[in-house]
């Protein structure tokens, strides 16, 4: 699959880092574009700025829109409400989409417009250095939190049910799979659709926070997915005990 | 999954990151991948597959190699089906230029205030797409946009905040639609940083400035015309951009649609400078029975982004066409790819972008000329402030001086050569302006001989008395 995948789908080989989960979020969602029929010449991709944003702008074989940092989704807005025939797809990163550009991201779900935003949520800026996003969290270590972010984290997926986006989900790239449904269970969905994607930095969140997130494992990005497999457990399964301290993950429709 | 099928695993080298990564060594349960111990050219040791025979089809190694540089494929199995629609030729028809069409307001006159005249020649350019933000003194356009728009099938939206509405505005003009937002001065500030995008990625669109007494909130319902520099050099970056000025209700509509088919034409934002009281005033204004429109150029399959020509306008798709279109606000080539580190590109597309409108300055310029005979001290005005200033060189004319006027309808690109040209005839400029100096500044850049600003900044209108008693050697100003 992995060389028809990129045949089919892909310009170029990624710049990214090694094991980079954005990467691994590529992967996942070419699977499912592919498993759905995703048409990608009806579709385009709309991303801002940040190693996130890269992942469709220049890689994918589709109309994409490579914008200003933080506006993705306004961008997007625009073309969807023009032709709303096209698939309108935003992918990019957590300091692009829920920091910077967080008023985009709130407004975008209360208008339910029917678009699609997948934010590559590796807790970090990647792209300029490693510095605090608006999902780092407290206690973690960026290069302008070195003693640990004072502040407190958004949690995605509150925050984008709270503005009212009617479905809303979540997944760590280390889950591929339940990754790969997610993604075709947002492309399909009619409306607007949120994807907070745990994805990984390994360069600057993985190398400052290694001590203290204990990122054991033969490889500072395996020590990261095994530490996402164990942080994370699926919304149905979990208790109240074995919320603590966790992540959920999973899938939220409004109820309609 | 079980041991009676065996599989073919191809690794690609080329695509391996290495040991950095090894998230293939670590997955596989069967241990079929391990480190490797070639190093390439690029000093990376890509992982290698060691035990095919153990790999039981689980697949993860494909699905967690960043790269994609894993395939695994049963032998012997059912072949995947793509599941996608192939990738087509660009397929759009070739279209664009002037076509003459019929005029959506009825011929005759009409009775508006400048916003709304503004917003009917938007419609009447063809506009089907407008995003906003309430601002006074602008939010009239809006107000009738959102009203034009439902009755002409297009599409209206107030947006978050005008950085939102400019955004939306350049999304919806690669969608294929003419689109434009009005603002004022605080929220033009907003949408300057997408201002620069739409200029670096061509992107034609409109955007209405009614300009009002600034800094900051300043006087948000009294007239100025302090943006007139930040029009043109409020982006970073630092490019050529075409800014129109008008002066009534009439040149509310009429400059509309010249912007938009300058827009069009050149594949550019261009900026409409009003004022509140262009903005607000209601005046009468002529519709003729039919227009000129221009409408961007299309040839499939073009290069989007580049020119033979060092001054060119390259053609423009729009999404949905085949086109695979890369755009970006990132230095790119002829075809949208990045070259972010590539002086010659980056030079050669900055110039481009600016030569395309400098090349062409004779097709933007646009003014008119009062009491030019005899004319030796020559008053430059433009805007509402061109109102005050004509009423001030009648007045002079009438007590025998030899005053004339030369009224701007595009402030940018500036056009120096008239004033060069001007120079050689008259001995003095005077420029009146409601702000500390902006035009009368560029004005003197192009001339030798004394340049004088008449300067006001109350916000109130340009009062005539004072262009009046300057030219009438009065220093009451
Ligand atoms: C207006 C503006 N401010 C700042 C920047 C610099 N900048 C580029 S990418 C980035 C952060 C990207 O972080 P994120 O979206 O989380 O993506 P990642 O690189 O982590 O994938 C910043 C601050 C910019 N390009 N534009
Ligand atoms: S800096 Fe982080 S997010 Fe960016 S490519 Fe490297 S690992 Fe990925
Ligand atoms: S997962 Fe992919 S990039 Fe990483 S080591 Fe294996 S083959 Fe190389």
């Amino acid at each position: 699959m992995g060389e028809m995948l990129r045949e089919k789908y892909v310009r170029q080989p990624t710049p990214f880092c090694a094991g980079c989960g954005h990467g691994i979020f590529m992967n996942a969602f070419l699977h499912a574009a592919d498993e759905m029929g995703l048409d990608f010449r009806g579709t385009v991709f709309v991303s801002g700025i940040g190693c996130g944003a890269w992942v469709p702008s220049p890689h994918f074989r589709a109309d994409t829109l490579h914008v200003t940092h933080g506006r993705a989704i306004a961008f997007a807005t625009g073309v969807k409400l023009a032709r709303p025939e096209l698939n309108v797809v935003v992918i990019s990163g957590d300091g692009d989409i829920a920091t910077i550009g967080g008023n985009h991201l709130i407004h975008a779900a209360r208008r339910n417009v029917p678009i699609k935003v997948f934010c590559l949520n590796n807790l970090v800026y990647g792209m300029t250095g490693g510095q605090v996003s608006a999902t780092t969290p407290q206690g973690d270590i960026t290069s302008t939190t070195p003693q640990g972010n004072p502040e407190r984290a958004f949690d995605l997926v509150a925050l984008a049910r709270g503005a009212g986006a009617p479905y809303v989900a979540r997944f760590p790239v280390v889950r591929a799979r339940k990754l790969t449904k997610g993604i075709i269970n947002a492309l399909r969905f009619d409306q607007f659709a949120f994807m907070d994607v745990l994805s990984l930095c390994p360069t600057q969140y993985g190398r400052a926070n290694r001590a203290k997130l204990g990122f054991e494992g033969p490889s500072l990005i395996w020590g990261m997915l095994e530490w996402q497999k164990e942080v994370c457990v699926n919304r149905e399964k979990a208790g109240p005990e074995e919320m603590n301290g966790k992540i959920l993950i999973g899938e939220w429709y409004a109820e309609s | 999954m079980s041991k009676d099928r065996t599989f073919t695993i191809q690794l690609d080298e080329d695509l391996c990151k290495g040991s950095d990564c090894y998230i293939c060594v670590n997955a596989c349960p069967k241990g079929v991948f391990a480190e490797g111990e070639r190093i390439t050219p690029k000093g990376l040791r890509p992982s290698q597959v060691k035990d095919p025979d153990e790999c039981i089809g689980c697949e993860i190694c494909e699905f967690l190699c960043p790269d994609l540089g894993i395939t695994v494929e049963e032998v012997g199995g059912t072949e995947r089906v793509i599941t996608s629609t192939p990738k087509g030729g660009a397929t759009a028809p070739a279209s664009g230029g002037w076509t003459t069409v019929q005029s959506s307001l009825d011929p005759g006159t009409h009775y508006m205030i400048g916003d709304e005249a503004c917003a009917e020649g938007a419609i009447a350019a063809g506009c089907r797409f407008y995003a906003g933000y309430p601002i006074t003194p602008a939010s009239e356009i809006m107000v009738h946009m959102a009203k034009r728009l439902v009755q002409t099938d297009g599409v209206f939206i107030q947006m978050e905040d005008e950085i939102g509405s400019m955004a939306a505005v350049i999304g919806a003009s690669w969608a294929g639609i003419k689109s434009m937002t009005a603002t004022a001065g605080p929220g033009f500030s907003l949408m300057t940083e997408n201002v620069g995008y739409a200029c670096m990625t061509e992107t034609p669109c409109v955007v209405v400035d009614v300009q009002r007494a600034g800094p900051s909130t300043g006087q948000a319902s009294r007239p100025a015309s302090g943006d007139v520099m930040q029009a043109k050099w409020g982006t970073h970056g630092g490019v050529e951009i075409i800014a129109l000025a008008p002066w009534s209700v009439q040149e509310m509509y009429d400059l509309t649609i010249k912007a938009f088919n300058l827009a069009e034409r050149f594949r550019v934002p261009v900026i409409l400078l009003a004022d509140a009281v262009t903005g607000h005033l209601r005046e009468s204004f002529q519709v003729e029975e039919t227009m000129e429109l221009f409408d961007r150029i299309k040839v499939p399959g073009a290069p989007p982004f580049g020119s033979d020509d060092e001054s060119g306008v390259p053609s423009m798709p729009s999404f949905g066409e085949g086109e695979e279109l890369l755009i970006t606000g990132s230095t790119h080539d002829r075809y949208g790819v990045r070259k972010t580190a590539d002086p010659v590109v980056h030079e050669r597309l900055v110039k481009r972008i600016s030569k395309k409108i400098i090349a062409h300055m004779e097709e933007i310029t646009d003014y008119e000329l009062y009491f030019e005979d005899g004319a030796q001290r020559v008053v430059v005005a433009y805007g509402s402030t061109a109102r005050s200033a004509l009423w001030a060189v009648k007045a002079a004319r009438e007590r025998g001086e030899r005053v004339g006027m030369l009224r701007l309808k595009s402030l940018w690109p500036f056009p120096g050569e008239l004033i060069r040209d001007w120079g050689r005839r008259c001995e003095e400029f005077i420029v009146p302006e409601t702000n500390l100096g902006q035009i009368s500044q560029v004005v003197q850049q192009h001339t030798a001989n004394p340049v004088s600003l008449v300067s006001q900044t109350n916000g109130e209108i340009m009062d005539p008395r004072r262009v009046r008693d300057f030219l009438m050697g009065r220093k009451s100003h």
